[in-house]
């Protein structure tokens, strides 16, 4: 019989995520087959990823460096042995029968990262542990009736799954997290992060309880998100389902779920009872994973400086906002882009830089859906229009003009300034030329103005900057036009 | 001197007659290819022969000896258990899973004894996927006992010991697990070899238990495994478990003394499931090793009794996920008209693999499976652990340790398969070696009704040369190792 529940319970979510990250290592895990995307079937897979008789795995350094880059940016516990372990199952896709994935002993332990939450307080989510592991294969079916086809390529790619603590409490936390880590995996060059060919993915582990109760709800596992809207669509999804289940008298089975985009739903695909036994045991092909002092200080020198640390180190060099400090070093790059645009404009008005690479900037990159290294304007430019508008031969307003001209053609600032002519006025002689102009061609207003009525000064503005094509260098006009109607 | 026949030489004895030019490989390949050919009815040692390829590798090596650019394996023939890949020539591993299995690529012994300038005369029978200790699990039928062919040959390396106790081969390779290389060596009185764990890459050798595999070799002496040893010992970068330390001169020390050598007698090796007559042979040789200066002491191995129970978790447990991969996808046997996938992984699995094997992998599949992980595979893991302590307690008393290799003679074919227990047994004395990766050998000692007897010398780890010293010099003071079956004399 179902227990009846009270429906005014608060509920809390609780989520956990488990991020594969692939690395950017040039061969594979535990092979000297290439990793890179997009080949055709079976061509970078070797006798090693394909299985065969009598091969073995033999461990890529560089797979190991990469983990331990991860490892020591998240201040996380290296640990000094750790064992990869065999995963066993049977699937088509699996050549071996098994995936050898650490277990037991993983190669980083126990380390956090810290994420800014829209309302802007900071919130610290602990990360268990990140392990290294191969990639299997992949099934094929599009184009092949009645067939399954197998390429292996994928096979034995390095990942690193990293699992957080269950320490989020919504979707848009759980999303500001694997951004996060999103950031930092391709800060440290250890991925590429593009999550449409499946380098960057996750599962996420969401339940719900009253709030204020110690123990977790029983959690569901919505398995393969590879983008952050669908992260955040399937948890929010899921969130309802629980509730609702739970609600209406029914309870959470733990299980594994899909994620269905088109439907916008998650559903089952497996429960516990139907969940493997893997069998996990130590690899006896591989020895351990020993990290001596010397590779890990090696490793650790070749860090590079970390988001968080150029985002204080920008709110303080440049004095901009935490806000905007974090917009601009959400990416290597687009950190990389705005220090340039700065120093190129001389390292004064780092705010305004600032407001053109998120605003403008950032819009046409977005509007034409391209990546930053691809912009149509390069820093070098973007800072010579910026240095335009400090040195006044446009105003900020003229220069969106100019900008999107560039963007369209390709050209520089000065080259499209001057074919337009749309340099600044700034000779007084000649604005005060069009002032006296205006004023013998409004002489009620004048008169209007002059008896008291303050308001029609932004009249007089207007038809300056109407007579000027708008170039009239606005500050002078203002003091200017002041002077001559106060008359 | 009258000429000795070609079959009848060692394979040290072939090098040198090569060299001296007193027969050409050609010649030697052609007599062991005509022997084989006349054996096969009776002891079904081979599972592939190939004559051609083997004609053509002895034309090139007498070419080169010829030029004086010869090694000292050039144009010596030899066998390779097909357990070892061999490029382009099938690698069954004794079983129907591989019947049509022709491996793309060689094992690294098996290219390292061709650059030696070896020449292959084919694959050598098996148990199936290494799984036997009468090579009666073989798909390709049992290999008989060339003493007597009522009698089994021992196993897994059954094949390779029946070739070179027939000198049908004058050499072979084989592996040893839990004593495959030991005990057909015993029971076919030859001479085998289990290097240290690690000595020998294990890559392109077929896995059994990744953990317990060792490449070596069969011989009719001593010397002639110092000689092939130095070719296959040595770090392979595609094996991670291989063993980065230089591989000494193992013909070098053959003949040094062994005036203070200490023997230990492991109490454990001489319980009461040995044969008597078994042990009167075993004590005899002792007698022998007394004469030529050694000192014998008695050391105690408490917890080996427990290597056949502890051999029978891990092993299992290994292979269980090592032979996951023969799913009929890739390669190996795929049942016909597949319905589904679990239809195809069902029934390729099932028609493929023999009775043996399915055992094992099911009881390596229950061994690490949830709730029995702990009980199983990781006590048995921690009780390796005390059984290689033993053996390091015994070596700090005792250079080598010797004893019986089997507890018993050859048996007839037929008599054990009916009790997997009893079979099992028959590695009592030979696992410990393999759960602590120790080197071992197995020479023959004596006859008992007949029928060859091993001693097994056990040594500490990277102890090859100490072990092939103390086998030789007991090789120059009898000639058991010489003795050959009257059909193949």
């Amino acid at each position: 019989m179902a227990t009846a529940i009270a429906t005014d319970v608060e509920w809390e979510t609780v989520i956990g995520l488990e991020i594969h990250a692939q690395l950017a290592t040039r061969s594979k895990i535990f092979s000297s087959s290439a990793t890179a995307y997009g080949a055709a079937p079976n061509t970078q897979a070797n006798l090693v990823d394909l299985g065969y008789p009598g091969v073995l795995p033999v461990l890529n350094a560089e797979a190991v460096r990469m983990a331990l880059k991860f490892g020591l940016a998240i201040g996380a516990r290296i640990e000094r042995r750790s064992v990869f372990a065999r995963k066993n199952y049977f699937y088509p896709d699996l050549p071996k029968g098994y995936q050898i994935s650490q277990y037991e002993l993983p190669i980083v332990a126990q380390g956090s990262l810290d994420v800014v939450l829209d309302d802007g307080t900071r919130k610290r989510i602990g990360i268990t542990r990140a392990h290294l592991e191969e990639d299997a294969g992949k099934s094929l079916h599009e184009g092949l009736p009645g067939v399954t086809g197998i390429d292996l390529n994928r096979a034995g790619t390095p990942l690193i799954e990293i699992v957080s603590e269950p320490d989020m409490r919504s979707a848009k936390e759980a999303v500001a997290y694997m951004k996060k880590v999103h950031t930092l995996v391709r800060y440290l060059e250890i991925c590429d992060g593009n999550m449409q060919e499946g380098s960057f993915r996750c599962d996420a582990n969401v339940s719900v309880r009253p709030r204020g109760q110690q123990k977790f709800g029983t959690r569901a596992e919505i398995k393969n998100l590879n983008s952050f809207r669908f992260v955040e669509k399937a948890i929010n999804y899921e969130i309802e389902r629980q509730i609702e289940l739970i609600e209406s008298g029914g309870q959470v089975v733990q299980e594994t779920r899909l994620y269905d985009p088109d439907k916008g739903e998650t559903r089952s695909m497996r429960s516990k009872e139907e969940a493997n036994d893997y069998r996990y045991f130590p690899d006896p092909d591989l020895l351990p994973v020993v990290i001596e002092d010397a590779l890990l200080e090696t490793v650790r020198a070749s860090l590079p400086e970390l988001p968080d640390q150029k985002a204080a180190r920008f709110a303080s060099q440049y004095g901009l906002s935490e806000y905007d400090a974090g917009v601009l070093t959400a990416s290597r790059e687009m950190g990389a882009f705005y220090e340039e645009v700065v120093t190129r404009v001389g390292g004064k008005d780092a705010k305004l830089c600032a407001n053109w690479v998120m605003g403008d900037f950032s819009a046409l990159l977005n509007r034409d859906n391209l990546e930053l290294a691809l912009a149509k304007v390069d820093a070098a430019g973007l800072a010579g229009l910026i240095t335009r508008i400090v040195d006044s031969t446009i105003s900020g307003k003229i220069a969106k003009e100019v900008f999107e001209a560039m963007w369209d053609e390709g050209t520089s600032a000065d080259a499209i300034i001057e074919a337009r002519g749309l340099r600044q006025i700034t000779d007084t002689g000649a604005i005060e030329q069009a002032i006296d102009a205006v004023m013998a061609k409004n002489p009620g207003q004048l008169a209007d103005y002059r008896s008291g009525k303050d308001k029609l000064f932004g009249f007089f503005v207007g038809q300056v900057m109407k007579a000027t094509g708008g170039k009239a260098n606005p500050a002078q006009l203002n003091e200017l036009l002041k002077k001559k109607l106060a008359g | 001197m009258s000429a000795l026949p070609i079959h009848r030489r060692t394979l040290t004895g072939l090098a040198k007659g090569l060299k001296r030019r007193e027969f050409s490989s050609v010649e030697v390949t052609r007599s062991y290819l005509g022997r084989i050919a006349a054996s096969q009815p009776d002891l079904n040692a081979f599972i592939t022969v190939t004559g051609e390829a083997a004609l053509a590798a002895a034309a090139v090596a007498d070419a080169r000896l010829a030029s004086g650019q010869a090694g000292p394996l050039t144009g010596v023939p030899l066998a390779h258990k097909d357990i070892f890949c061999t490029e382009g020539v099938l690698t069954t591993c004794g079983s129907k899973m591989l019947a049509n299995f022709v491996s793309p690529y060689d094992a690294t012994l098996v290219a390292r004894l061709r650059d030696a300038g070896t020449v292959m005369l084919g694959k050598v029978n098996m148990d199936e996927f290494a799984m036997g200790s009468s090579n009666e699990t073989s798909h390709f039928g049992p290999v008989r006992n060339p003493w007597n062919t009522a009698m089994v040959p021992g196993g897994s390396s059954g094949g390779s010991a029946a070739a070179v106790a027939a000198r049908i081969a004058p050499a072979a390779t084989a592996t040893d697990t839990g004593g495959s290389i030991r005990q057909p060596a015993a029971l076919c009185g030859v001479t085998g070899i289990k290097p240290t764990y690690g000595r020998v890459s294990r890559y392109g050798m077929i896995a059994f238990a990744s953990s317990l595999d060792q490449g070596g070799l069969i011989t009719l002496s001593a010397e002639d495994a110092a000689l092939l040893l130095g070719a296959i010992a040595g770090f392979d970068p595609r094996d991670s478990t291989s063993v980065d330390t230089p591989v000494p001169d193992y013909t070098a020390t053959l003949g040094d003394s062994l005036e203070g050598l200490r023997i230990g007698l492991v109490r454990q090796f001489f319980d009461k499931g040995l044969d008597a007559r078994c042990e009167a042979q075993i004590r005899a040789a002792l007698a022998v090793y007394e004469k030529l200066g050694a000192r014998l002491v008695e050391v105690d191995c408490p917890n080996l009794p427990l290597s056949v129970p502890t051999y029978y978790v891990v092993a299992p447990a290994e292979c269980s996920s090592n032979l996951a991969r023969f799913d009929g996808v890739r390669f190996g046997h795929r049942c016909a008209d597949p319905k589904n996938l679990i239809d195809l992984y069902r029934r390729s699995r099932g028609e493929g693999f023999g009775a043996e094997v399915k055992r094992r992998i099911m009881t390596g599949t229950y061994v690490l499976s949830a709730g029995y992980y702990d009980a199983y595979y990781l006590k048995a893991q921690r009780v390796r652990q005390l059984i290689s302590r033993d053996f390091a307690q015994a070596f700090t008393q005792a250079d080598v340790l010797v004893g019986p290799t089997s507890p018993v003679p050859a048996f007839p074919l037929g008599s054990k398969t009916a009790d997997p227990i009893t079979m099992y047994l028959n590695d009592i004395y030979t696992i410990g070696a393999n759960l602590a990766g120790l080197p071992g050998m197995s020479i023959p000692c004596g006859f008992v009704e007949g029928l060859p007897v091993g001693l097994q010398i056990v040594g500490p780890h990277f102890s090859e040369a100490r072990m092939l010293n103390a086998a030789h010099r007991y090789q120059t003071e009898t000639d058991w190792h010489l003795q050959l079956p009257a059909a193949y004399a």
